[in-house]
């Protein structure tokens, strides 16, 4: 194949204990360290392999958000991407809007593969796979745990809730990938400075055509509720005995 | 009024449980109606079990040898020619729910909502993000259908008492052949299911090896638990993922869950927030695991378990 697009997130880092404001309307993100949602580096690492493999040619890595996102990018073009489109947006978004701009991009590129990960941990939708591969009315393998390419078909392991599931698809199809897929690479220090002359285009959603105006409204956000402080016990037989308090055995 | 269509979950011969919570939370909407949809080859079995769930009005069958398999592109067109006149579709947060309702969303044109944990009105959910660190409140717009997944933890199954009508109905929507089912291999046992199980046992990275884990197991028959695992377990391949429980693997709401030798990150909480009672077997006092268990234990897991398992007559 030709090329593969790879969907680059800027989420808050995994690490980071987020905290919701005090005033209900959202998560602090003032000085909290930024970085590439997880699943995405593993989506750029089995596209990169499979550029490496002589599989595909080219790999572009795509970002919806705010300026700042060039700075996922650039690490992706330090993994070992060709080029990278920022598609600039500083309103929020919401999940249909991002995957009729993906849509807008597949169109444009024609890649072979779209690989996105399974989900952004911020938050937590798992829906922009799906949803790119409806409209684009392409097949879809989500939670990928394995893929291997044949001509152009795809075989695809998932990770279901019984199991693996293997499934077929013919290309181009979007895959949304789970954590075993691989393991992304380290990026070095001399990819960065490489990455540094790599080409980053930048385009608005409005040159886009898409309209994402957001249609579900965020009313509020709260910390969930605490779980109380628990009880030690000191050996099996303390266990034991507490379980039995509760009922439980 | 609304109307809510309720994707069913099944494996050709019985219902999933996961159907009978999807079930349940739809209840908080107040609806006119709630059908049930059942896609299958041949559909009699599972659709004698849905007719039972309380609360549903009708159980509505679609056969066709297309879908002896659960592919989201095959089903997607069939659930979204049938959506018409519904106010709400429903599908269960499963990874069958979860592949298949953002496929159906997309083609209706609709945001989806994922992980319904509560519901305030008709339009009105909370859901969590951030790894369940954070609960949002959010408003679907009213002129527009609903599609929403359920999360599993937060809801009981209904009962079944009832006896509803079931109804096979014609669905002309055009299949794609660019997908096909291989095969699915799962790591079958006897042991109770992760999700459904009322006590779990999960073990971690301290266990060391697919060997170790054994006492993780003889715990567990024990107590007639399911088991579970930590991500760092899976990956290391002592166990097989669908173990896997947190933010990645399966969220689960036992009423005893037993943590050993697992640390407690915030991405394997998630999985067990809504847990009656977590107990926690740890060497190091100060594992986050500790500030979320009701019941800590400090000590060597490969003393305590055997001992524990030993007392447990
Ligand atoms: C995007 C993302 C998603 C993730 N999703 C998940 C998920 O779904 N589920 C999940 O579990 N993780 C998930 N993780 C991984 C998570 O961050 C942790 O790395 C993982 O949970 C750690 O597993 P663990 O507790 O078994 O291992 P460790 O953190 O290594 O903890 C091992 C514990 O065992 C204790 N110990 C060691 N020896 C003994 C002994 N002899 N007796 C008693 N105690 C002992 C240690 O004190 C330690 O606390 C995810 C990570 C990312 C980035
Ligand atoms: N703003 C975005 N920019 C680039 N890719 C995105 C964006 N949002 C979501 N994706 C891709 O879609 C995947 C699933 O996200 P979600 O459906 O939001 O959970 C992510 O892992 C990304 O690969």
């Amino acid at each position: 194949m030709d090329k593969i697009l790879v969907g680059l997130k800027r989420v808050v880092d995994y690490n980071v204990r987020v905290r919701v404001k005090a005033d209900g309307t959202g998560v602090e993100t003032d000085g909290v360290k930024m970085s590439i949602n997880p699943f995405d580096e593993i989506a750029l690492e089995e596209a990169l392999r499979i550029k490496e493999r002589g599989e595909a040619n080219e790999v572009i890595v795509v970002s919806i958000g705010p300026a700042d996102a060039q700075q996922q990018l650039r690490t992706g073009l330090a993994m070992g991407a060709d080029r990278a489109i920022l598609i600039k947006v500083d309103q929020p978004t919401d999940a249909l809007g991002r995957a009729r701009a993906l849509l807008e991009i597949a169109k444009r590129e024609n890649p072979g593969l779209v690989i996105l990960g399974k989900q952004a941990i911020d938050d937590d939708n798992s829906q922009t796979a799906q949803m790119l591969a409806a409209l684009w009315n392409r097949p879809q393998a989500t939670f990928a745990s394995k893929l291997e390419l044949n001509g152009n078909m795809a075989r695809v392991v998932r990770e279901v809730d019984v199991g693996l599931e293997t499934i077929e698809i013919d290309l181009p199809a979007v895959i949304s990938v789970d954590l075993r897929l691989n393991e992304p690479r380290y990026v070095k220090l001399p990819d960065i400075m490489k990455a540094k002359k790599k080409p980053l285009d930048e385009i608005s959603l409005q040159d886009l055509g898409v309209s994402v105006a957001p249609r579900l409204e965020e009313l509020r956000f709260e910390p969930p509720a605490e779980r109380q402080k628990g009880v030690m016990v000191e050996d099996v037989a303390g266990l034991i005995a507490a379980l039995k308090d509760k009922g439980l055995l | 009024m609304s109307k809510i269509l309720i994707i069913a979950e099944h494996d050709g011969r019985s219902l999933n449980q996961s159907t009978a919570k999807t079930v349940a939370c739809a209840t908080g909407v107040s609806a006119a109606s709630i059908d049930i949809l059942v896609m299958a080859e041949s559909a009699g079995l599972v659709a004698a079990e849905a007719a039972k769930l309380d609360a549903v009005s009708r159980v509505l069958t679609v056969e066709n040898t297309a879908n002896a398999n659960a592919l989201a592109a095959t089903l997607a067109p069939q659930v979204v020619a049938l959506a018409a006149g519904y106010s709400h579709v429903f599908g269960p947060s499963t990874t069958f729910g979860r592949d298949l309702m953002p496929r159906v969303a997309a083609l209706l044109g609709v945001n989806q909502i994922s992980d319904i944990m509560a519901i305030l009105d008709s339009h009105t959910f909370k859901r969590p993000i951030y790894a369940g660190n954070v609960v949002l409140t959010v408003k679907a717009p009213s002129d527009q259908p609903v599609v929403a997944t359920v999360r599993m933890a937060s809801y009981q199954p209904v009962a079944s008492n009832s006896q509803a009508a079931i109804e096979s109905v014609s669905c002309s929507a055009e299949i794609p052949a660019h997908t096909r089912y291989i095969d699915l291999k799962s790591g079958s046992s006897d042991r109770p299911d992760l999700q459904t199980a009322t006590k779990v046992v999960s073990g971690g990275r301290a266990l060391a090896s697919s060997e170790n884990f054994k006492i993780i197991f003889e715990l567990a028959d024990k107590l007639g638990a399911g088991v579970g695992a930590s991500r760092a377990a899976v990956d290391a391949g002592y166990v097989p993922n669908e173990m896997q429980v947190g933010q990645t693997g399966k969220i689960i709401a036992p009423e005893l869950y037993l943590a050993i030798g697992i640390s407690g990150a915030i991405q394997h909480l998630t999985g067990i927030k809504d847990a009656g009672t977590i107990v926690a077997i740890n060497k190091d006092a100060e594992a986050p695991i500790f500030e979320v268990a009701d019941i800590g234990l400090v000590g060597d897991l490969f003393s305590i378990v055997p001992e524990l398992t030993a007392a447990l007559k």
